[in-house]
């Protein structure tokens, strides 16, 4: 089964995306030809892939690592939704998960 | 600037990290020595920077190692070939001369000199992660900095530091017995810096010696470069924090920088390179690793590391045009060994 990753980027468009089961979300995105920096290629050691989950999918995804909030402290512009989506891990579950990229910086 | 007599050397890589490590040692197996120029103040690049602590499967024949510890055997198999290194300063202009070499400037002045230059730069130089306002700029320098260059620029100063880190936790104490008043701000109340920092920061909040503001930076305010109070989003609503020096720390960044302008031929922000040499189309100037582009490129170690081996063999011609270059293993070459410092 393909899951549907809704992403809307900085201008306001909205991406519908298809990713397989256990790609990332910054994978997702990133693969889309989607503006995500991802400098440090998804091991959790920037804040370039910082995104804001829709308040609807935010509770169906684990709490973000002690790891991921130290580097959301070098982000900018973060919310009580911001994640790092190289952190978030996609399952049939979250098929249908809306996101927004973060301002870059 | 009185212009500094060159440093000649056969090779100038750009870029201390894994990639221009490994160059060192394929070029010196080959008898050229080399200097190398990186805006970090070690060397590793990534590997040191970013993620040191990390685990990496896929360095051949090292079924797992961390960042930290691929630099530090890296440093060990070059230790041989006696690189050196120029910390803490940023490959800024690159010219032709009048022999055909090349010379490189540094931001500090440094001037080398050699007939190949080798860009193994990854995603670009380190920098200071600026602050995203649109005003941000017209204070930077003069009342917002990202670094102290000058003890001086806080003395009897009203300061606000910015940043959870290591920097912005020592700074703020650092700072704090010469500053008329200090502050943190911070998006939540827990900091990765050393935990001692974090308890001595705390120890003089108690003290009324510093403020700790919980909240994320909105917006700056003054005039001229001057800056009067910064306001600040915090879980009650915005407050207006007065002061004159901000001092913000959100981690560093990676960007090209001045390579951008020195006529490189570039695919999508990379530099394009033959997959014979590595040679840019710049003749005698090379880039391997993660900065190199060419159909079929991944950005793996493992890539960079085949890239300079191949590199070193066209540097070769450039640096020694009279030499034959005889192809030896390091199994059996006595003459190897001998540049190895292997005793056989």
């Amino acid at each position: 089964m393909t899951i549907r990753v809704h992403v809307t980027d900085r201008e306001g468009q909205l991406h519908e995306l298809d990713a397989e089961p256990g790609w990332t979300l910054m994978e997702v995105i990133r693969e889309a030809g989607l503006p995500i920096e991802a400098a440090c290629g998804g091991c959790c050691a920037c804040a370039t892939c910082h995104v804001y989950v829709d308040e609807d999918w935010l509770g169906r995804l684990a709490e973000p690592s002690e790891e991921e909030q130290a580097m959301l402290d070098e982000a900018f512009e973060v919310r009580d939704n911001s994640r790092l989506a190289c952190q978030i891990r996609l399952d049939e579950s979250l098929s249908g998960i809306r996101v927004t990229l973060a301002p870059e910086f | 600037m009185k212009p500094q007599d060159p440093i000649r050397t056969d090779m100038v890589i750009v870029g201390a990290g894994p990639v221009g490590l490994f160059a060192v040692f394929e070029a010196g197996l080959l008898g050229l020595s080399c200097h190398l120029v990186d805006n970090l103040d070690r060397p590793g690049g990534q590997c040191a920077e970013l993620y040191p602590d990390k685990p990496i499967y896929d360095i051949p024949a090292v079924p797992v190692c961390t960042g930290q510890e691929l630099v530090d055997r890296l440093l060990e198999q070059i230790r041989p070939f006696e690189p050196v290194f120029h910390f803490r300063q940023m490959a800024e202009r690159l010219e032709r001369t009048g022999e055909g070499h090349w010379r490189l400037t540094t931001s500090a002045g440094t001037v080398l000199e050699a007939p190949v230059v080798v860009i193994a730069a990854g995603a670009g130089c380190f920098v200071p992660r600026r602050l995203p306002l649109p005003e941000a700029e017209r204070f930077e320098g003069r009342s917002l900095f990202y670094a102290v260059r000058r003890r001086a620029d806080f003395a009897g100063r009203r300061i606000l530091v910015a940043g959870g880190g290591d920097s912005a936790l020592d700074w703020l104490l650092t700072l704090e017995p010469e500053a008329e008043e200090i502050a943190l701000v911070h998006r939540r109340d827990q900091f990765r810096a050393a935990p001692d920092s974090v308890a001595r920061m705390r120890e003089l909040v108690d003290a009324g010696r510093a403020r700790l503001i919980v909240g994320q930076i909105r917006a700056l305010e003054g005039e001229d470069g001057e800056l009067r109070a910064v306001r600040i989003r915090t879980k009650e609503g915005e407050i207006v924090h007065p002061c004159d020096r901000l001092l913000a720390f959100y981690g560093l960044k990676m960007e090209l920088g001045p390579i951008a302008g020195w006529g490189l031929e570039l695919h999508e922000g990379l530099i394009r390179v033959d997959t014979e040499a590595f040679e840019t189309n710049l003749p005698g100037v090379f880039a391997i690793g993660d900065i190199c582009w060419y159909p079929g490129k991944l950005k793996l170690i493992l890539s960079g590391f085949h890239e300079g081996a191949l590199m070193a063999q066209k540097a070769f011609r450039y640096c020694r045009p009279d030499e034959k270059l005889v192809f030896r293993y390091t199994t059996s070459s006595s003459e190897l060994h001998k540049r190895l410092g292997v005793r056989s």
